[in-house]
C-alpha cells in the first residue's frame, strides 16, 4: 500500500525524462550541421572576395575554386596520399606513446607524494612550453630522423595528458572515495573502481588537449626538419613554399584543417558520451 | 557509565569504550568525541540524536574504519556498512552496477552478481530501475539504491549517518517503513544517526542523546512503543518532545 504509493510518487521524475520530446536523428544531425556549413560558405566567400579585390595577383593568392581543383587533383596522386599517411602514422604513433607515458606519469605523480612535490609544478610548466623549442636539441641528440620528431610530439602531448589525469584524480569527490573504502576497496582496487573512472571526464579533456599539442608539434617538426625521403604533409608544405606554389600550399592547409576538425569531432563525441554517462552538463 | 565494557559478550554487535577522537584544527586540537561509551546488542536498532558538533558522524566514521580513535576503543563484531546523508552513488554506473560493485568487492562471483543485485533492488522496491543512472533517479530512489548497496555488503552492522535528512517528509516516511521492514527481515544491527528526535523515536529500540562539544552519550531513552510506529502518533511525540528538551538544555549549557 504505502510502498505502492512510493513507487507512484517516485516514478514522476523518471517519467519526465522519458517524456522529453525526441526528435528524429536526421533532424538532429542537420540542426548541428547547417551552422557549420554556413560558416564554411561564409569563409569561402570572404576568401573569394579578397581574391576579387585584386589585393594580390592570382599566382600569389589563388581563389578557393582553383585550390579545391588542385586538392582533388592532389588526392588522386598516390604520392600525396602516401604523404598524408606518413604524417598520420607519425601523429597516431607519437600520440599513442604520449598517452601511455602521460598516463603512467600522471598516476605516479598522483600516488607518490614526494614525486608530486618534486615534479608536479614542472608538469604544468612543460604543458605551457611549446615543445618545438626542443626540436633543435632533439636533432642533435637523435639526428634528423623520425625519432627527433616523435620526441617533440611526445614532449608536446604527454604533459597535457598527465596534467588532465592528475587534475581528475585530485578532484574526485572525497565522499566517493569514502564510499569506496567502506565497500572494501583499498589501494589499487580503489583506483580501478572509483578514482580512475571518476577522473575520466578530466582525463578526456587532457587527451583532447594532448592531441592538439601533438598535432601542432608534428606539423612544426615536419616543416622545420625534412626527415627521411618521405613526402610528409609538412615536407610538402615546405616544397610548395620553395616553388612558390601557393595553390598547393593552400590545398595542403585545407587537408591539415580537415584532419584537425575531424579528429576534434571524434574527441567531441567521446567527451559528450562521457558527460552523458556521468550525468554532467545536463543537470548541473 | 561504570560498567566494564571490555568484557565483550557474543550478544554485542558493537561496543565503544571511552572513545576519544581529536582532529588537528589549525594549531589546536578539535575534540569531536570525548570518552564516548556505548554498546549495541545484535539485532538492535539504536538511534543517536545530537546537535551538530556532537561527534555523531565521527563515531560512525571510526566504527567504519574511516577515522582513527585518539584514545579508547571502538569495536564492531563482523562486517560494517555505512550510509551517508548523500546517496554517494558512483555516477557512471547504473543502479544495478552500483549494487554489483559492492558485491564484487565483497568477492561474490560474477555469475551471481547480476541476479543478487536484481534481488536487492527488488527489496528496496526499485524493480524496473536497474538500468537507470543516478542522475536519472529522484533523491529517495538514490537513497534506496544506496540502501541496496549497503545491504549488498552483507554487513552485520549497518551504520546510517542521517541518511534521510535531505528527503521530503513523505519519501522519508516511506523509507522509514522500508528500513524497518528490512531490519525485521534481516536481523541486521543498525546504528542510525539523526538530528531529528521524532525520527529517532520512530525507528529506535533505544535513543542515545549525545552531548555537544565534545560529544559523548548524555542520556539514554528506551522506546517501548509497539511497532510499527507512526511518526505523528501522540505517544511518540511525547517521547520525542522530552528528547528535544534535553537537546535544547544541552545547547544552552554550551552556549551554542
Amino acid at each position: 500500500m504505502a510502498t505502492e504509493l512510493a513507487a507512484k510518487l517516485e516514478v514522476v521524475p523518471a517519467a519526465e525524462t522519458e517524456a522529453a520530446p525526441r526528435r528524429l536523428p536526421l533532424a538532429g544531425i542537420w540542426s548541428s550541421l547547417w551552422p557549420k556549413l554556413a560558416a564554411i560558405l561564409l569563409g569561402l566567400t570572404a576568401w573569394q572576395l579578397i581574391v576579387w579585390s585584386g589585393w594580390k595577383p592570382d599566382y600569389v593568392l589563388p581563389g578557393p575554386l582553383p585550390v579545391l581543383q588542385r586538392l582533388t587533383q592532389d588526392l588522386t596522386n598516390p604520392d600525396f596520399d602516401l604523404g598524408i599517411g606518413v604524417t598520420l602514422r607519425r601523429a597516431l604513433l607519437g600520440y599513442a606513446i604520449a598517452v601511455a607515458i602521460g598516463s603512467v606519469v600522471g598516476i605516479l605523480i598522483a600516488r607518490v607524494r614526494l614525486l608530486r612535490k618534486a615534479v608536479g609544478s614542472a608538469i604544468l610548466g612543460l604543458q605551457s612550453m611549446p615543445s618545438i623549442a626542443w626540436f633543435p636539441l632533439a636533432i642533435l641528440l637523435f639526428g634528423l630522423n623520425e625519432t627527433a620528431i616523435f620526441f617533440v610530439v611526445i614532449l608536446g602531448a604527454a604533459p597535457a595528458i598527465a596534467g588532465g589525469l592528475l587534475n581528475g584524480v585530485d578532484h574526485v569527490q572525497p565522499l566517493l572515495i569514502r564510499v569506496g573504502r567502506v565497500m572494501g576497496a583499498r589501494g589499487l582496487l580503489l583506483y580501478r573502481f572509483v578514482i580512475l573512472p571518476a577522473a575520466l571526464p578530466s582525463f578526456a579533456g587532457g587527451l583532447k588537449q594532448g592531441w592538439a599539442f601533438a598535432w601542432r608539434s608534428l606539423m612544426a617538426g615536419e616543416i622545420i626538419g625534412i626527415v627521411g625521403h618521405q613526402l610528409s604533409i609538412g615536407q610538402q608544405i615546405q616544397f610548395a613554399r620553395d616553388f612558390a606554389d601557393t595553390e598547393q600550399l593552400l590545398a595542403i592547409i585545407v587537408v591539415i584543417f580537415v584532419i584537425g576538425v575531424a579528429i576534434d569531432g571524434l574527441f567531441g563525441v567521446f567527451d559528450a558520451a562521457i558527460r552523458r554517462r556521468w550525468g554532467l552538463g545536463g543537470e548541473a | 557509565m561504570s560498567n566494564n565494557l571490555l568484557e565483550l559478550s557474543d550478544k554485542h554487535a558493537l561496543s565503544v569504550d571511552r572513545l576519544t577522537v581529536a582532529f588537528p584544527h589549525g594549531d589546536r586540537l578539535l575534540i569531536a568525541l570525548q570518552g564516548a561509551t556505548l554498546e549495541i546488542k545484535r539485532g538492535e536498532l539504536v538511534c543517536i540524536v545530537g546537535a551538530s558538533g556532537s561527534g555523531k558522524s565521527t563515531l560512525l566514521n571510526v566504527l567504519a574504519g574511516l577515522d582513527r580513535p585518539s584514545a579508547g576503543r571502538a569495536h564492531v563484531h563482523g562486517r560494517v556498512a555505512l550510509m551517508f546523508q548523500e546517496a554517494a552513488l558512483l555516477p557512471w554506473l547504473t543502479a544495478a552496477a552500483n549494487v554489483e560493485l559492492a558485491l564484487e568487492l565483497r568477492g561474490v562471483r560474477g555469475s551471481h552478481r547480476r541476479e543478487l543485485a536484481r534481488e536487492l533492488l527488488r527489496r528496496v522496491h526499485l524493480t524496473g530501475f536497474e538500468r537507470r543512472r543516478p542522475h536519472e533517479l529522484s533523491g529517495g530512489m538514490k537513497q534506496r539504491v544506496a540502501l541496496a548497496r549497503a545491504l549488498a555488503q552483507d554487513a552485520d552492522v549497518l551504520l546510517m549517518d542521517e541518511p534521510f535528512g535531505a528527503l521530503d517528509a513523505i519519501t522519508r516516511d516511506l523509507l522509514h517503513e522500508e528500513l524497518e521492514r528490512i531490519w525485521a527481515e534481516s536481523g541486521l544491527t543498525i546504528l542510525f544517526v539523526t538530528h531529528n528526535a521524532r525520527e529517532a523515536v520512530r525507528l529506535g529500540d533505544r535513543v542515545l542523546v549525545f552531548t555537544s562539544r565534545p560529544g559523548r552519550v548524555g542520556h539514554e531513552v528506551k522506546v517501548d512503543l509497539p511497532r510499527p510506529r507512526h511518526l505523528d502518533s501522540p505517544d511518540l511525540a511525547v517521547i520525542a518532545g522530552r528528547i528535544t528538551d534535553r537537546l535544547k538544555q544541552e545547547m544552552t549549557i554550551h552556549g551554542d
